[in-house]
């Protein structure tokens, strides 16, 4: 056991002590000793060589968003580190649980503007949960257990660790008895108990209340609790963005996805309600609209492990700092017998029903699902409507969206019914996210189809990937391109606010289908309604991964939407209703 | 706008600093000043750091978050002694010496250092006497001068001390829980 290791050895067995299996990233020369090491423990810690740091770094996120674990990407000095910027910062954003292993110059030439170097500690600090730079070798058993501790504890998020080559490189006998030092970081995962029977109070005095979860309560596991809570008061449920999944859709008590592109009958609901439950959810601005105008009649529990998310956005009534399952596990047990929640009960069951009624008014999902009444070759709604179908009908399938229309169409038109399987990039929107993420939840379920729905824009953003998954062997990743040939989204923006300027959204590509082929892997191109169902189910039959072209109308549009600056009680649609 | 004295307490690592100091410039506030020293835990240092702001208690809440700070206070309304150090190097001349000399008396100031033609004062003192003081020696002509900015502590049996937060061996602490 007291045998002597390099740094880098000792790094490679701190991740096995992790539980880390995959890991994602490129070599590069300050990272090098690193990768030597790596060699040796190859059958414990799997690599898999990406074709860019960014795509890398996705996949972390894709297989820690999936699974729950903490994903690692690695990356040299300078550039290689640049390029994990955007995941990283795209990870904090939506708190996912990260550790991105960079290397450095060694500390000699440190600081001294040395080839490939760059500060990357100081670039990521504002992104990063907490960042290292580690110098000596003897830092790495402590410096690796508080990082893999903070990524996935609290609210998680992405850690950093720079370590110098000469650190990598240097010898020790490692002591693997280390305890976190961490005074200034203790969670709170259990909810104050006289503020959760404060929140019960309000919930009993309401007449129309309605629960609204967040990506805490699919983070937390509390997906069962969460239903139960439901149940037992009868409170109507809103999932936003990154909440879907967290509470079945086709539940009789689930009235959808609120905001920006969320449905007229569940903002309008917002803006009647009379007591709001926010669990795990920050009130991000696509779901507020217009902060200062969002649920004015409101009295609002919001509960959140991250205090400093409480009366960001939204002035809060009952604020809960804890863990969602355990706070709704509190909510449980302090709520009264069902004899006592009569009241409640029956002003939920009325209120729901107005909802029904405002949502038989409005737009109806699957009214909205049908054939837009404009004829077209290939709307792209007929491809949701097939893939919803179909995915469905398998079961066993994870769907990774990337950024722009058809993520949000993605988010409106699938039947989504349990937690882990919609995965997105929401909080920073990048572009590029689903080809890669789509790979890293490939390989964590190996067993599973992983579909990539992303535009034209976004798959050509990180497409290289394909590469990978070819290399990698892997055969569960479906790729749904909705080829529009434009910047979509902000083309719809275009045509709707700026009189159809469409400047600098109109966009050329190669023939994804040949340039799938050209990859290894399947390319299918449908350009017809009747050919989408034929493709996803050659798609399924297909053993290896596959990318489908669908060439959907061009100039089709969101809705409904709030426009931006407005409140979510302005909601435009295509309707005249409204 | 009000401002804002902030006392936190910090674990004593590389980058600490930088990262608090962060928050303030990702909002776009300006730190009127900022003094960093050991308290009376080894390994906790001290930050006392006073901003102009309306709104800075989101700002303490994202502090709180960052896993090197300790505790975080907004002492603005709290009673606290507060008090700031200036070094002022005047200038001086053998018609002047003398007064100089005096008025830092008057002020409790300490001249620490002569030459034929300047003089260094330290003066202690609360930001506003300091202020006064530099005011009394501008007319002779300041060739430099360093202040520390503020750092305060709050009056009475409230105490804000690192080894609260900080176990015996010197590892984990019972932590800073808002709630």
């Amino acid at each position: 056991m007291s045998e002597e290791k390099t740094g880098a050895q000792i790094m490679c067995e701190a991740l096995i002590r992790e539980g880390v299996e995959v890991m994602f990233g490129i070599p590069g020369g300050a990272i090098m000793p690193f990768y030597f090491a790596m060699w040796e423990y190859r059958d414990q810690l799997r690599h898999v060589l990406c074709r860019h740091e960014q795509g890398a770094g996705h996949a972390a996120e894709g297989y820690a968003r999936s699974t729950g674990k903490v994903g690692v990407c690695i990356g040299t000095s300078g550039p290689g580190a640049t390029n994990l910027v955007t995941p990283i910062a795209d990870a904090m954003m939506d708190s996912t649980p990260l550790v991105a292993i960079t290397g450095q110059v060694s500390s000699a030439v440190l600081g001294k503007d040395a080839f490939q170097e760059t500060d990357i500690t100081g670039i990521t600090m504002p992104i990063t949960k907490h960042n290292y730079l580690v110098k000596r070798i003897e830092d790495l058993p402590w410096v690796f257990k508080e990082a893999f501790h903070i990524a996935s504890t609290g609210r998680p998020g992405p850690v950093l660790i720079d370590i110098t080559k000469d650190a990598q490189q240097a010898r020790m006998v490692p002591d693997w008895d280390v305890k976190l030092n961490l005074p200034g970081y203790k969670p709170n995962y259990q909810g104050n108990r006289k503020q959760v029977r404060e929140a019960i109070r309000l919930l009993m005095s309401a007449c129309k209340p309605l629960i609204m979860v967040g990506n805490g309560v699919i983070m937390s596991g509390a997906t069962e609790e969460l239903r139960a809570l439901a149940e037992r008061t009868g409170i109507p449920v809103i999932t936003t963005l990154h909440g879907i999944g967290a509470f079945p859709e086709d539940h009789p008590l689930s009235i959808g996805m609120p905001g920006m592109h969320g449905w007229v009958h569940v903002n309008r609901a917002i803006q009647e309600c009379d007591v709001l439950l926010n669990i795990g959810g920050r009130f991000d601005d696509r779901v507020t609209g217009k902060a200062s105008t969002f649920a004015p009649n409101a009295r609002v529990i919001h509960i959140d492990i991250d205090p400093s998310e409480i009366g960001k956005n939204v002035k809060v009534t009952v604020p809960i700092v804890g863990d969602a399952r355990m706070v709704i596990s509190a909510l449980l047990e302090e709520m009264p017998d069902r004899s006592e929640l009569a009241t409640l009960h029956s002003h939920a069951s009325d209120w729901m029903e107005h909802i029904r009624e405002m949502q038989a008014t409005h737009q109806h999902k699957q009214q909205y699902i049908a054939r837009p009444d404009v004829p077209m070759y290939l709307p792209p709604h007929d491809v949701y409507a097939a893939l919803t179908r179909i995915v469905n009908q398998h079961g066993n399938y994870r769907i990774v969206t990337d950024v722009g229309q058809h993520q949000m169409w993605a988010a409106q038109l699938i039947d989504w019914h349990r937690p882990r399987t919609h995965i997105t990039s929401g909080g920073a929107g990048t572009m590029g996210f689903a080809v890669p993420a789509a790979m890293g939840a490939a390989i964590a379920h190996p067993d599973e189809t992983i579909w990539a729905i992303c535009g034209d824009g976004g798959f050509q953003m990180t497409n290289q990937e394909l590469a990978t998954i070819v290399q990698e062997g892997i055969k569960n990743v479906k790729v749904a391109i909705i080829n529009n040939g434009y910047l979509g989204m902000v083309r719809q923006w275009q045509e709707l606010f700026e009189n159809k300027r469409y400047s600098g959204t109109p966009l050329s590509g190669p023939d994804f289908a040949r340039l799938a082929e050209a990859y290894g892997v399947r390319g299918i191109t449908v350009e017809h309604t009747d050919e989408v169902a034929d493709a996803i189910n050659t798609a399924y039959e297909y053993d290896g991964s596959v990318v489908i072209d669908f060439r959907v109308e061009r100039e089709v549009n969101v809705f409904p939407m709030v426009p931006q600056g407005k409140s979510i009680g302005d909601m435009i649609t295509e309707s005249p209703i409204v | 706008m009000k401002k804002h004295t902030i006392v936190a307490l910090m674990q004593d690592q590389p980058g600490a600093l930088n990262r608090a100091v962060s928050l303030f410039r990702r909002r776009g506030y300006n730190i009127a000043s900022l003094a960093v020293g050991h308290s009376e835990t080894p390994g906790i240092s001290r930050m006392t750091l006073v901003v102009e702001s309306d709104d800075v208690e989101q700002v303490v809440k994202q502090l709180y978050r960052l896993i090197d700070v300790v505790k975080v206070s907004d002492v603005t309304d709290d009673p606290t002694v507060d008090r700031e150090m200036a070094l002022t190097k005047v200038h001086t001349t053998s018609a002047t010496r003398a007064e100089i000399a005096t008025l830092a008396d008057i002020f409790d100031a300490k001249v620490v250092d002569v030459s034929t033609n300047t003089m260094i004062i330290e003066m202690t003192g609360t930001p506003a006497k300091v202020d006064n003081f530099v005011e009394v020696m501008r007319p002779f002509g300041i060739k430099e001068m360093m202040r520390t900015g503020r750092i305060a502590m709050v009056r009475g049996t409230n105490t804000h001390r690192g080894a609260e937060y900080v176990e015996s061996n010197g590892h984990v602490a019972t932590g800073a829980v808002l709630n």
